[in-house]
This record gives structure tokens, C-alpha cells and sequence, in this order.
């Protein structure tokens, strides 16, 4: 047995630390943050050369033909560097609904526009406010064309293509369409986090063409989120681990009452408690690799363990990082809010994380019957 | 990324499945264990016995010890492989754990040459059962604080005062026992460690009654016990070395899986299922089913943090902290569960015994799992080792460094 990730994949991890380290500091993030540029497009450039962004697509449409465990490795980085890009939206959503789902003619134009930095991509299922539901749809697909409103869509400002969910007959279906076509009106939506934007989408008689098959839409969307889950669930625990070090060093090194305030107790049980919470995520996200590797049976109840406890160690990390860090933790100028924010956003994008818990418990319920 | 067995493990679990099928029933996997705080009751231990000499005659005994003592030299990853199969049959609870556990390194590591002929061998055996004697009434937590006094008298050393939580004092034959030898020494200077034996006159052994009812554990009274100096472990003053040989092999043997007890998550959802909430199965009710997914998410993990950590062994490597965390969260979890059990079953949920036409499994998890939290490192001790010793943040400010023990204050004032 070896529940670990080999040797070649960490060295892959290292390299995409290396990497980040210098072409996404914090400072680059917080650049993309105040001028609102939606994504540092030095940075996209930079991951598509290395071969970021087919790490899991086939070598046939320029990818790399890795598989999931060596993508989950720098989808890790990715969250440690809070990297200001559309990686989660093109990668692990349109790149895996199109593996999955597109024909021949698709795969090829889309994947090979992904692997090679050439086509962002992402997903648009939500509309309205409130939980994602199929009732909750009213975006329709009829004779190769779509009308409908999506909001919010993660990325959809700067994506090239989106998967949209939308009713066809008396089903639904997903359907691939060009966001610059006619009929296609997009605008950028005020969001907590302008590092990973939020964008309203409407579209008029758009041309769009089927991926997969007609009224299969909704159930292959959830099965993309699962698996998107797993990765997602990589960067939030990414981020957290960043978080918990920026944390750690503040408090090892900030002085009251004539000690570190890292002496004190209050503060020790507390780091302790996040370290255990993140190291049961870890655990569950190491798991749901797996599953997803191996495209496991279990895959469903592992996305959704990784990402509901993925999400929470996140956010519960990136609260005590404020507290813990005090007043400074509330200013502009620290870092803390880089965190803060894309603690949030990440744990409402695929699903919030009482979504997830339906899912689960939906499953769970299935097991023991 | 594997998680299965490599052809070696494959082969060893085969051979280990072989012995037990042959010797042994599998256990109905829906019925509950028992954990630490459960008393022996019955013949339990003569059967505990009578399956550890089968298992000694077989060659399947303390599998990582040296041959020279009765082992059979395994690998770590050999002896967890053992213990998963034998796990699921049908068999006495170990009354082991602590003597091979934690005792039988300790000799290994600070006895002599005699010492160790003269009491491993018969540990493997398992005739002799052993027993640890260290907290105290005022010295738990802060161990280091036991008063229990040891003064030399020509070969031997007298021993007086009281040992407290001690699992299975009744049946063993032997206990290992810290004692202060020196109160004029600083605090951690002045222990030394001993093996006794439990039949010597003026040990008197009290079982303590918990607040579940159960008496897993003891009070042991020494009056003037006699203890021959061959039976010291290590030097004098050196016991609190040695002591921290044996709490190093109680971390890591108590983390390991099994833990808590108690109903699981398929329990809890069979209960919601037969149980109302407004008007409607408690299963269907939003809040219900956060929680059991909650909980599901959190067992889980702790699930595969001991994969991880059986993972770092079966890859040779000394597994991590993964021991520190299984216990605190377990226990933690464990309480919300019996609590969560007992709310679903309304006002019913506070009758306990036959009294409770529903499951009990959720009022005895709620009553034990306060002990288990104190259990084996409480759980503010489990924090403060998981910060020092694994993030590596500064240890307590302590008033108690550098002074004779005799001028620090201990236990409770009033």
C-alpha cells in the first residue's frame, strides 16, 4: 500500500512552486486585485508553456496525457499562490466536461486550444440567486441556438468559450458556445474577489452546439463538478496551507507581554486545531484523487468529503488568520484579505459547501440502503 | 498511489488469514467492539490467554519483537497487517496492549541483559500480564509531579503512596511503576523506574467506579512494598527518561484505528430514518442531514489519516503525528455523535439500558467519551504536543524548572 504521491509527481509540484513563487508573488496577485484586470495574463501565458494546462488531456490534442494525481500536485500550487488566473474554470470544468462528453471535432478544437493557451473556457450553470436546481434553469436550447441569462459565471469576462446548462425539450443538455458570437452580451459583476471574477452573460439567439447527448446535460454536469470538486478541493487546501505559514510566522515573531504571541496557549490549541482540521482534509482529498484516478465507485462520496472539508479548513484557517494577525490583519495593505477573499469564493464556486453536504448526505443515504 | 496490498502484504495477509480461519470465527461486524474504559468481565481473561498462548505456539505473537524474546522479527507493516485480520474475528479483548505495547520496549530499550530474559519471553507467553502505575491522584497531565516515594534499604526500596487510573491492576502479574527516589532533586532528576510485582504484600487494589458505572480502571495502594533493586529499569534518578520511552509507545499505540466506538453514520441514518421531526422522518429535515454529513466528512478523514499513516509504514518510513490527531478529533467527534443520537430520539433519547425502546449505543457513547478525552494525553496535552512538537511553537512558561521538587507546589489547594 502506498497512499502517497510518487516522486516524480512531487518533483512536478516543486517545479510549479518554483515557478509560482516568482511569477505569482502576492504582490502580482494584488496588482490583478486593484486594477480589477480579471487575470495576469504574463502568468496564463507562462503556465500554458509549461504545459500547465494539459497536464490531463491527451497527447493527441497537445497535452501532456499525465493523469489527475500529477494535476492535483499543481492545482495545490495554484491555491498556495493564489494565482490570479482562469485556471480551475478552463482546466477542471471546460477541459474535463469536454474529455468526458465533446465528439472527435470537439475534443480537437477545444482541447488543443486549452492544452496550448490558445482558448479560455468555463462553465455557466447558475442564474438566479439561490440554490442550482433544474427547476431553477430557464435558459433554453432549441434548433442550435441559445437565449437565456447566466450569472454569476466564474470567469466568464475573460473566457473564450463556455459550457452552459440549458433546458432543450423537456430535459436539459449542455451546450459549448463562442463568446464572441453574435447574440452574446457579457459584463463583468462586482464580486469579493476580482482575482477570480464573476460575470453576467446573456445570450440572444447564440449559436451553440450540443456536448454530449440531448436532456443528458443535467446529469453530466454534476458528474464534472464531482470530479472538478477533487481538484478544486487541492487548491483550497493549498491556499489554507499558505495561509497557516503566513499565520505561523506572524505569530512566532510578533511580541506582547514580553513573548512571541505564539507562546501563548490560546493561540497553540487553536493552531492545533487547524493543523488537525487540514490534515483531515488533506486526507479526504488524497483519498478523492484516488477515486478520481481510478474513476473509483466511491468518487462521489470522496469529491464531496474533499471539497465540504477542504472548503472549511480554508475558511476557518483564513478567519484566525485575520484574528490572529490583529489589527494589521483588517488593513489593505496585509495580506490576509487576499486569503479572506478567495477563501469565500472558492467555497461558493462548483456549489457552496451546504450543496455539497446534500450531495453527500444523497449518497450516503443511497450506501446504507 | 496505491491502496492496495503489494504482492509481499498480499501473501502475508493470505498466510495470516489462513491461521485465523483456522483458530478463529468472524465477528458480526455490526456488533460494537468495547473500547478502553469497558471492565474484563467473566472469563474473559482466561480466554485473553488462552488465545495469546495459541497465538505464541503458532509464531504469531509480538510479531516485531526479537526472536531472542519470542518474536518473530516482522515489519511494522507485517504486525498492522495482523492486527486488521485479526480484528475481525470473533476473539477476547487484548489484555496486552500495554505490556506489549509500551512495557516490552521499554525493557527493551533501558533494561538489562537480565531483565530482559527474565520478563519478555514470559510477556509473549502472556501468563503474565503487566500493568503500568503512573499517574497519580495529583499527577496526571503534569506526570512528572508524582509523589510516590521510593527509599533505598540495603538491596531493596521501599515504596509508599498511591497509583491511579491503572487498567487491569486486578489480573496482572506485574506493573511498571515511576517513583520519586530523591525529593531534594530537581523535579524530572528524582524519578526511578521499577517493575513489581503485584502479588507482593501491602499492594491493595481499589476498582475505580466511573460516571458510565463501568470500572475499567484502578486506584493501587503501595504500603512499605518491598522492591529488590534488580528490579530497577534504567538508573536511579533516571526514571523520567525512561517513562518517556514508555508514553512515546502509548501515543502511538492508542491512535491506531478502533477508536471512540459507538454508533457509525449508517447508524445515525437509520435512526433518522425511523425517528420524526415535525411531522415528517427526521432524515428529511435539512438540519439533520447537514449534521450527519458533517460528521461522515470528519470520520473519513480520520479514516484515511491512519491509511497515510499505514501507508508511511508499509513505505518503511516512522509514521508522523497522524497518532496525536486520531484520538483528539475521535473522542471530540465521538461525544457530538452519542449527543446527536440521543437528540434524535427526542425525549426518549435520556432513557438509557433495556429503558430505551430505541438504540443505546448513543447514551453509552455520550456517557463514555468525557474519559476517553482524558484518556491516554488529554486533550489539551494532545494540543500542546501537536503544537510544539509538530508545528514547533515555544513550550509553556514554566514555574517549576530548577527548583528541588520539595518547594514546588502540586495538586489541589484550597
Amino acid at each position: 500500500m502506498n497512499f502517497d504521491f510518487s516522486e516524480e509527481q512531487k518533483l512536478l509540484q516543486n517545479t510549479a512552486r518554483e515557478y509560482l513563487t516568482e511569477h505569482s508573488s502576492l504582490t502580482h496577485v494584488r496588482e490583478v486585485l486593484e486594477a480589477d484586470a480579471g487575470y495576469n495574463k504574463d502568468l496564463w501565458k507562462g503556465v500554458a508553456e509549461l504545459g500547465w494546462l494539459g497536464v490531463a488531456i491527451p497527447e493527441e490534442y497537445g497535452g501532456a496525457g499525465y493523469g489527475y494525481l500529477e494535476l492535483v500536485m499543481i492545482a495545490g500550487e495554484i491555491g498556495k499562490a493564489l494565482a490570479p488566473i482562469p485556471f480551475g474554470s478552463t482546466v477542471y470544468l471546460a477541459a474535463e466536461a469536454i474529455s468526458r462528453e465533446g465528439d472527435a471535432a470537439q475534443k480537437k478544437q477545444y482541447l488543443t486550444g486549452i492544452a496550448g493557451g490558445d482558448l479560455i473556457g468555463t462553465m455557466a450553470l447558475t442564474e438566479k440567486v439561490g440554490t442550482l436546481t433544474q427547476k431553477s434553469i430557464d435558459a433554453t436550447f432549441s434548433d442550435g441556438k441559445l437565449t437565456g441569462t447566466k450569472l454569476p459565471v466564474p470567469d466568464g469576462d475573460s473566457a473564450d468559450f463556455a459550457i452552459v446548462l440549458a433546458n432543450e425539450g423537456d430535459g436539459q443538455s449542455l451546450v459549448i458556445v463562442d463568446l464572441s458570437a453574435k447574440g452574446v452580451e457579457c459584463s463583468k459583476l462586482d464580486s469579493l474577489d476580482a482575482t477570480r471574477p464573476q460575470a453576467k452573460i446573456e445570450f440572444n439567439d447564440a449559436p451553440a452546439t450540443r456536448l454530449g447527448a440531448a436532456g443528458a446535460g443535467w446529469t453530466i454536469a454534476q458528474s464534472v463538478l464531482n470530479r472538478a470538486a477533487v481538484m478544486m478541493a487541492f487548491e483550497q487546501l493549498g491556499g489554507a496551507d499558505r495561509a497557516f505559514d503566513i499565520t505561523f510566522d506572524f505569530i512566532m515573531n510578533r511580541y506582547a507581554f514580553g513573548r512571541p504571541i505564539g507562546s501563548f496557549q490560546s493561540l497553540k490549541h487553536r493552531m492545533a486545531d487547524l493543523y488537525a482540521d487540514r490534515e483531515l482534509a488533506r486526507s479526504n482529498c488524497y483519498f478523492a484523487a484516488w477515486a478520481l484516478e481510478n474513476d473509483d465507485d466511491e468518487l462521489g462520496v470522496a469529491a464531496a468529503s474533499a471539497k465540504i472539508s477542504a472548503s472549511d479548513a480554508f475558511e476557518n484557517m483564513v478567519i484566525e488568520m485575520i484574528q490572529m494577525h490583529g489589527g494589521v490583519g483588517y488593513t489593505w495593505e496585509y495580506d490576509c484579505h487576499l486569503f479572506y477573499r478567495r477563501a469565500k469564493v472558492l467555497a461558493h464556486t462548483l456549489g457552496t459547501t451546504d450543496e455539497w453536504r446534500e450531495k453527500l448526505i444523497v449518497k450516503l443515504i443511497e450506501d446504507a440502503a | 498511489m496505491d491502496f492496495n496490498d503489494s504482492p509481499e502484504e498480499a501473501a502475508y495477509r493470505a498466510k495470516v488469514r489462513k491461521f485465523l480461519d483456522a483458530n478463529a470465527t468472524l465477528r458480526d461486524p455490526n456488533k460494537s467492539k468495547g473500547n478502553m474504559l469497558d471492565e474484563a468481565e467473566g472469563d474473559v481473561i482466561d480466554k485473553a490467554k488462552a488465545w495469546q498462548a495459541l497465538k505464541t505456539e503458532a509464531g504469531w505473537a509480538c510479531l516485531r519483537w526479537p526472536k531472542e524474546f519470542g518474536g518473530q522479527e516482522a515489519s511494522a507493516m507485517e504486525s498492522v497487517i495482523f492486527g486488521q485480520e485479526e480484528s475481525r474475528y470473533d476473539l477476547p479483548p487484548s489484555i496486552y496492549g500495554i505490556g506489549h505495547g509500551m512495557l516490552g520496549p521499554t525493557i527493551m530499550a533501558h533494561g538489562t541483559e537480565e531483565q530482559k530474559q527474565r520478563f519478555l519471553p514470559d510477556m509473549v507467553k502472556g501468563e503474565e500480564v503487566w500493568c503500568q502505575l503512573f499517574s497519580e491522584p495529583d499527577a496526571g497531565s503534569d506526570l512528572a509531579g508524582l509523589k510516590m516515594s521510593a527509599v533505598k534499604d540495603g538491596d531493596d526500596w521501599i515504596i509508599n503512596g498511591q497509583k491511579i487510573w491503572t487498567t487491569g491492576a486486578q489480573y496482572c502479574k506485574w506493573g511498571m511503576l515511576v517513583a520519586r527516589s530523591d525529593i531534594n532533586a530537581a523535579k524530572h532528576a528524582g524519578l526511578t523506574y521499577f517493575a513489581v510485582d503485584m502479588e507482593d504484600p501491602g499492594i491493595e487494589i481499589r476498582p475505580i467506579k466511573q460516571m458510565n458505572g463501568g470500572s475499567g480502571f484502578n486506584q493501587v495502594f503501595f504500603t512499605d512494598v518491598r522492591i529488590p533493586d534488580s528490579n530497577r529499569i534504567g538508573g536511579v534518578g533516571d526514571g523520567w527518561r525512561v517513562a518517556i520511552t514508555t508514553l512515546m509507545n502509548e501515543r502511538s499505540s492508542i491512535g491506531s484505528g478502533g477508536m471512540g466506538g459507538g454508533g457509525g453514520i449508517k447508524d445515525l441514518i437509520e435512526l433518522a430514518q425511523k425517528v420524526d421531526r415535525n411531522g415528517r422522518p427526521a432524515i428529511e429535515d435539512g438540519g439533520v442531514r447537514r449534521k450527519i454529513a458533517d460528521f461522515a466528512v470528519r470520520r473519513s478523514g480520520l479514516k484515511y489519516v491512519g491509511q497515510r499513516g499505514l501507508s508511511a509504514l508499509s513505505q518503511g518510513q516512522t509514521p508522523g503525528p497522524e497518532a496525536s490527531i486520531g484520538k483528539l478529533i475521535a473522542a471530540i467527534m465521538g461525544l457530538e455523535m452519542g449527543a446527536f443520537g440521543m437528540e434524535l430520539q427526542g425525549a426518549a433519547g435520556v432513557l438509557s439500558g433495556s429503558d430505551n425502546p430505541g438504540a443505546t449505543v448513543w447514551q453509552n457513547t455520550y456517557m463514555s467519551m468525557p474519559g476517553l478525552r482524558l484518556a491516554g494525553g488529554t486533550d489539551e496535552i494532545l494540543r500542546n504536543i501537536i503544537s510544539e512538537r509538530v508545528l514547533g511553537m515555544p513550550g509553556e512558561p514554566r514555574m517549576d524548572k530548577g527548583k528541588p521538587f520539595k518547594d514546588i507546589p502540586t495538586g489541589t489547594a484550597r
